[in-house]
């Protein structure tokens, strides 16, 4: 643990405050000559509605292209690291990341039937998040319906079935889909981008990723309490798998809707959590906020680095492992050399 | 043909009685040899009589020369494509890729279709070679490997006109496919660099999906002298920003995504963009074949016609419904009628507004 537990508000404000900073970086950088100032300006005259009196295509790209995709950026990185932190809390186990249940398939394989059927974007984005509704619900009624003495691992397996059973269905679909059109476009889709997201698309994803997460921050306490063992939990007189329902709910909520906006996205729901709980240590109740804010900007820092490294996209599914993984062994290094 | 070596000699004779035992004709000892595109030596039987293609540009050449040979599409027609070209071709089965991104024909597939030969129009790299070298050391059918590249066009209707054994009907086609890109070429070679259009290729249902330069997707744009602003990175297919989009301000979109062409209109980021404003944004024809990008064969000609109008409209005044006429009856066998090719401009994208 690095942050010290008496100051985790103050350290927590703190990361909040740089968060604002990258995003006024994040708000300035592009291939597209507009400063920092502009960007204020042109975002300061959509707020009050008065004319910006800048060039037609300098507001576009402020308020059209960047300000909506650094929005889908920050919200896709925290809701992803914050169901990563609580399946990891809920699975006590540290290798579990957002898609263990099935939610990335199921959105995958969504998306990929949209594409065949040739579906408009607003349709490949509905369908996907249904996906992986649909996957995590068989993987939960198949689980309790088979039940077991321990019903998370009942739940894990399920989940790693049910999920390669969807990953078949994505291999079905690419085979079927014409090579020329298709398959390129399933493709470029699982490999996930900002590049396209427009205001429209960052509202309605908004609904399911603060659906998710909000619930998530409620009950982070009583989540601090399932890391207990059963029993324990049982003996504070918790509602152990109602409570475990509902961060399953809220966890896929979160994650499918950031799938349905930017496609799969691995690494940030699995990794960030750890750095979080590197740096707080492993209660619940700090890991979710720091997971969150940590989430957030590092997946904004990833995508600025997507959008502005070539003039071609680089998927961030690449780059975030690329950036985080020599900043994660820095953290392991710093936090386990130094106590060692 | 030289003496063969015992140890090849025997091969051959295990083959042959392989064929035998499986029940269907071996083919005629090999006449005459051919060297394909990716230098490989392939034995030609005498006559070729039933083709198999192995990739959509290849089914479309062999269409084009020789309808009576095609064993099959790579695909089923869907019905709106099906009302083109005569129903005995349309109806011809469905035999599925040998190569490719998607390999979905299996080689006993091929080996049912009992092909005189396999071909395939494409490209010529040594995956693909090896690909044709193994599938034939497997089927012992002759696979003829041709550069599908779009200023090659003729000379590949040539060269598949003779491997297919119609060499006047290829000196017929081919001559028509270079007289096409000969007045094209001619005529653009006329107009200054600084004038050329700026053209953007959107593909997928986003539209930010795009060919870079030297990619086989946009090579219409490449010989039509414009300048794709995506071409200053050399590759194949990639995602690209909306920013860097606007950024490029193409003069010219064209896209294939029916959906994309929809919306567009409707989306104010795209409407920063210059082809947007002066609503020069096209949807190519897909029927029975695309006009542009795919597949890449020999279907996009009549599309370069279309194209070099969107793009130069002061120098080429095609009559598209003339054109596109002659271009259907040479190559899938039926003119359409005057109402098929009417209704086929008027879709929304295709003519200038």
């Amino acid at each position: 643990m690095i942050l010290a537990r008496q100051r985790f508000g103050l350290w927590l404000v703190a990361a909040c405050a740089a968060l604002a900073l990258l995003v006024l970086w994040s708000l300035g950088a592009g291939p597209f000559p507009v400063g920092l100032a502009d960007v204020l300006r042109s975002l300061w005259s959509s707020l009050t509605h008065a004319p910006s009196r800048l060039p037609a295509n300098v507001d576009a790209v402020v308020l059209q292209v960047r300000a909506p995709r650094i929005g889908a950026a920050l919200a896709v990185g925290a809701a992803l690291s914050g169901a990563g932190a609580a399946y990891q809390s809920l699975f006590k186990n540290p290798l579990v990341s957002p898609d263990i249940l099935g939610v990335t398939a199921g959105c995958a394989l969504g998306a990929g039937v949209a594409v065949l059927l040739s579906l408009p974007i607003g349709a490949i984005q509905a369908l996907a998040f249904a996906g992986g509704l649909l996957a995590v619900g068989l993987v939960v009624l198949i689980g309790s319906w088979v039940g077991g003495r321990d019903p998370l691992l009942t739940l894990v397996l399920t989940g790693i079935v049910v999920g390669s059973l969807f990953g078949a269905g994505i291999a079905l679909v690419k085979y079927v889909a014409d090579p020329y059109n298709e398959l390129p476009a399933i493709t470029f889709w699982l490999l996930g981008s900002f590049s396209g997201v427009l205001p429209a698309d960052l509202a309605s994803a908004l609904v399911p990723l603060v659906a998710g997460l909000v619930p998530l921050a409620l009950l982070r306490w009583r989540i601090d309490a399932l890391s207990l063992s059963e029993d324990e939990a049982r003996s504070l007189g918790l509602p152990v798998g109602v409570l475990r329902l509902a961060v399953i709910v809220c966890a896929t909520l979160s994650t499918a809707g950031s799938v349905a906006l930017a496609g799969t996205i691995g690494w940030v729901g699995l990794v960030i959590p750890h750095a979080a709980r590197l740096l707080a240590g492993a209660a619940f109740a700090r890991v979710l906020p720091l997971s969150v804010v940590l989430g957030a900007a590092f997946m904004l820092v990833v995508d600025t680095i997507c959008r502005t490294a070539f003039s071609i996209e680089v998927p961030p599914g690449v780059a975030t492992a690329f950036v985080g993984t020599p900043v994660f062994i820095a953290l392991l290094a710093l936090s386990f050399r130094g106590s060692a | 043909m030289g003496i063969m070596r015992p140890s090849m000699f025997a091969s051959r004779l295990a083959w042959l009685a392989l064929a035998l035992a499986c029940g269907f004709a071996a083919p005629a000892l090999a006449a005459r040899t051919f060297v394909d595109d990716a230098g490989r030596k392939v034995e030609l039987p005498d006559r070729v009589e039933r083709v198999f293609a192995a990739g959509p540009p290849a089914s479309v050449l062999v269409f084009a020369l020789a309808p009576g040979k095609l064993l099959g599409w790579t695909r089923a027609f869907h019905e709106d494509e099906a009302q083109w070209i005569a129903r005995k071709y349309a109806d011809l089965p469905e035999l599925g890729r040998l190569t490719g991104r998607g390999n979905t024909a299996s080689v006993e597939t091929v080996l049912e279709a009992k092909p005189d030969l396999i071909v395939d129009v494409g490209s010529t790299s040594r995956t693909f070679a090896s690909l044709a070298d193994r599938v034939e050391a497997q089927t012992g059918i002759p696979y003829v490997l041709l550069d599908g590249h779009l200023d090659t066009t003729p000379a590949q209707i040539e060269k598949m006109a003779a491997v297919l054994g119609v060499a006047e009907r290829g000196r017929e086609l081919a001559g028509y496919s270079e007289r096409i890109i000969d007045n094209l070429r001619a005529k653009i070679a006329t107009v200054p660099r600084d004038e050329r259009p700026t053209v953007y290729y959107a593909r997928g249902p986003q539209g930010l999906v795009t060919g870079l330069g030297g990619s086989i997707n946009v090579e219409m744009i490449e010989l039509l002298g414009a300048v794709n602003v995506a071409g200053a990175t050399r590759g194949g297919l990639a995602n690209v920003g909306l920013e860097q989009v606007v950024l490029w301000d193409p003069q010219v979109i064209v896209t294939n995504d029916p959906n994309f062409y929809r919306e567009v209109w409707t989306l104010p980021a795209w409407n920063s963009v210059a082809a947007v404003r002066t609503k020069r944004v096209y949807l190519s024809p897909h029927l029975p074949f695309g006009w542009f990008d795919y597949p890449p064969g020999a279907n996009r000609l009549i599309g370069l016609e279309w194209l070099a109008g969107i793009l130069y409209p002061r120098l080429f005044h095609f009559d598209l419904r003339r054109e596109v006429a002659e271009f259907y009856r040479r190559f899938y066998h039926r003119e359409p009628t005057a109402a098929q090719v009417a209704q086929l401009l008027a879709e929304p994208g295709v003519a200038p507004p």
